[in-house]
């Protein structure tokens, strides 16, 4: 049955070893949903967060894994809307991914809020200027045409396909998809600007609040501008792995390098537009309500060496490295420079989330620090292990690189 | 349009609820922190809280000058909600779980509507706002001393100082019931107003010139907290001490810091 159900013409390791490879994932898994029984019946007590420290490690994890989840809409928008047919071959991995990282996201928030039955008030009985109230709205709107858009790539499977009406869904849902990645890009757009306008608006946090750009904080279009610049990266970083542990041909290295090029100008840019709101917001934003440089970077360990590891190692070099063309022509040089700039939109998203509340604001209060509990650790690494499977059994029974069988059989 | 909204267009003049909190009367007793945990029907803490997982809408802060003995001074700070004009909280509340009330300027917070993603927590710069990380539970026989004019909250939601908003809600049924629709001074006090030994709390209307605490709003010697962010706040804090006033007000820049003394 598992055989007749591997996509045709390529190759897949044996059933026993793909569940023994998978099993890890699934007590990881387990002891997520342990630890989301725990918070669950006994509250956010079983959490390290407190009262400064309202957000914690699942905030963060939010924030970083749709900032890399970017990387479907971006390469949905590229292929469907701007025409580049060369993303067709990772087009599916990307949408898979993407999923798995909303979903994902979602499913943490789920669990970090007090009352998440209440959740659907934001959709009944929204508050119009509040920044969450959009992502709540984007997020789950987008996370909808995900699921709609993974739809098509499960119908693709050797066995589904062979039901006429599913092949008939799946042709006309093909004939949306121009639409349906336009839609997401803008929705994408929004939430993930709004993610960083979250932040942008606090006028209450001086290292937070940023100067307003065209309605918005500056931080909404930096957010969107980072999530686009580290998107193609992290597609390219999850093909060559996914590549690597199936021991697979799965895609040509020119498309591997093309994500790598879209990533490094649009790195380059972001570098350029985020050093000048750093300026703007040290120099003019921030002394205008009392503090200086030396109040956001003097406590240690955040010092002004993480706003210089952000712009210029995780920024800058990243971005050079992906521009240049004999470096992204080696695998190696495209490699680092793919891990580099996805670490540094997560380091953006850690000190945008956690440096802001481990600062104080009041004169006379402390600077803070906070450690994960076990059982928020765990739900962070139940969201992974579900990503894992999710993408392992995708891969096993759809075609998530159509370019795949063509050079199988080279 | 809702009643609260056609209340605001009317020509009535509402009150703008506001306090100053002496910081030279204040000797720290806690006395005011006892006060609105009773009144307010905060959850009586457990083993398991700290000080930074406890419910506490009037919290106390001591403030030293930094220097060895005999130049140690301290100040005591009571920190509750600034019940800000422009209110960060508000503005970030994906679900209107917090209003700026227009008949009193005060800041609510409907814990029924919250559900308890606490951006209003990270978005306030007075860390005046609790998330209610247990289940409240009360000790057998401690559930007598409830306040039935306030309700008490579930687990996962936020809280905050509202002003005791039960007693708001008292002293207009008193009035109405006489026939007014305006309260006296000495009618609406919240608790801590009322119980601080030392007078260091005064409650009133900012907008009644003839009111006591906008006498003495007027005195120099008198400074919000964190006033440059422009949040707008109600609350006052005075001393005539300069090294108190630098360690707690930013409005100062860091040169005059180090100039004076304690």
């Amino acid at each position: 049955m598992d055989k007749k159900l591997i996509v045709r013409g390529v190759t897949r390791m044996e059933f026993k070893k793909f569940i023994t490879y998978l099993i890890p994932w699934f007590i990881l898994l387990g002891i997520g949903l342990y630890a989301m029984y725990l918070v669950f019946r006994y509250g956010l007590n079983h959490t390290n967060m407190d009262n400064r420290f309202a957000f914690g490690l699942w905030i963060y994890f939010d924030l970083a894994i749709i900032a890399l989840g970017a990387g479907a809409f971006f390469t949905g928008l590229l292929l469907y809307v701007f025409k580049r047919h060369e993303f067709k071959s990772v087009i599916n991995s990307a949408v898979v991914i993407g999923f798995i990282c909303y979903s994902g996201a979602i499913a943490a928030l789920v669990v970090d809020v007090g009352q998440p039955l209440r959740a659907w008030f934001t959709l009944y009985r929204p508050n119009a200027h509040s920044m969450l109230a959009e992502v709540t709205f984007c997020l789950s709107l987008y996370l909808t045409v995900l699921a709609v858009e993974y739809v098509p790539i499960v119908m693709k499977n050797r066995k589904l396909k062979q039901l006429p009406s599913f092949l008939v869904f799946e042709f006309k849902l093909h004939k949306v998809m121009p639409l349906l990645a336009g839609v997401g890009a803008l929705l994408s757009f929004f939430h993930q600007g709004s993610l960083g306008g979250m932040f942008g608006v606090l006028n209450g946090q001086p290292f937070a609040f940023r100067e307003t750009v065209l309605v918005f904080p500056s931080t909404f279009f930096l957010f969107v501008l980072s999530a686009i610049a580290a998107g193609p990266s992290f597609i390219l970083l999850t093909t060559w792995l996914v590549s690597k542990i199936s021991g697979k041909r799965l895609v040509t290295k020119d498309v591997l390098m093309s994500l790598g090029k879209i990533s490094g100008i649009l790195l380059i840019i972001y570098v350029f537009f985020k050093s000048i709101d750093s300026l703007v917001w040290l120099n003019k934003t921030s002394p205008a309500v009392g503090f200086s440089a030396a109040d956001h970077y003097g406590f240690a360990p955040f010092g002004i060496w993480i706003l210089s590891l952000e712009i210029i190692l995780l920024g800058l070099v990243p971005g050079l490295i992906l521009i240049n063309k004999k470096l992204r022509a080696r695998t190696s040089w495209l490699l680092t420079g793919a891990v580099l700039a996805c670490a540094g939109v997560a380091l953006n998203r850690f000190v945008t989330t956690i440096q802001t509340l481990s600062l104080p604001t009041l004169p006379f209060a402390d600077f803070l620090t906070y450690t994960p509990t076990w059982e928020e650790t765990a739900i962070f690494l139940m969201v992974i292990a579900y990503g894992v499977i999710l993408y392992s059994f995708s891969f096993r029974y759809l075609p998530l690189f159509p370019q795949e069988r063509e050079l199988h059989t080279k | 349009m809702n009643n609260r909204n056609k209340v605001t267009q009317d020509n009535q003049k509402h009150p703008r609820y506001g306090m100053v909190v002496d910081l030279d009367k204040c000797t720290g007793c806690g006395t005011c922190s006892l006060a609105c945990a009773v009144e307010n029907n905060q959850q009586p803490a457990t083993p398991d809280m700290t000080n930074r997982t406890g419910n506490t809408w009037m919290r106390m802060y001591k403030v030293h000058n930094g220097k060895p003995f005999p130049d140690s001074r301290a100040v005591f700070v009571p920190m509750f909600c600034q019940q800000c004009d422009d209110t960060p909280c508000l503005y970030v509340c994906p679900q209107n779980a917090v209003e700026l009330d227009p008949m009193t300027g005060i800041v609510a917070q409907i814990p029924e509507r919250c559900f308890g993603c606490r951006y209003c927590m990270a978005a306030c710069p007075y860390e005046s706002r609790y998330f209610n990380w247990w289940d409240p539970v009360w000790p057998e026989g401690m559930e007598k001393t409830l306040n039935p004019d306030v309700s008490p909250r579930m687990r996962g939601v936020v809280e905050k100082c509202n002003f005791c908003h039960g007693r708001w809600q008292r002293a207009r049924a008193k009035a109405a019931s006489e026939g007014r629709r305006e309260l006296r001074e000495d009618e609406y006090i919240p608790a801590c107003v009322e119980c601080c030994p030392t007078e260091a709390l005064t409650f009133g209307n900012l907008d009644d010139p003839k009111s006591k605490i906008a006498k003495l709003v007027d005195d120099p010697n008198i400074f919000k907290i964190l006033g440059r962010l422009g949040t707008k706040p109600k609350v006052y804090y005075r001393t005539t001490r300069s090294w108190v006033r630098n360690a707690v007000d930013r409005n100062i820049y860091s040169e005059t810091k180090e100039t004076v003394h304690g």
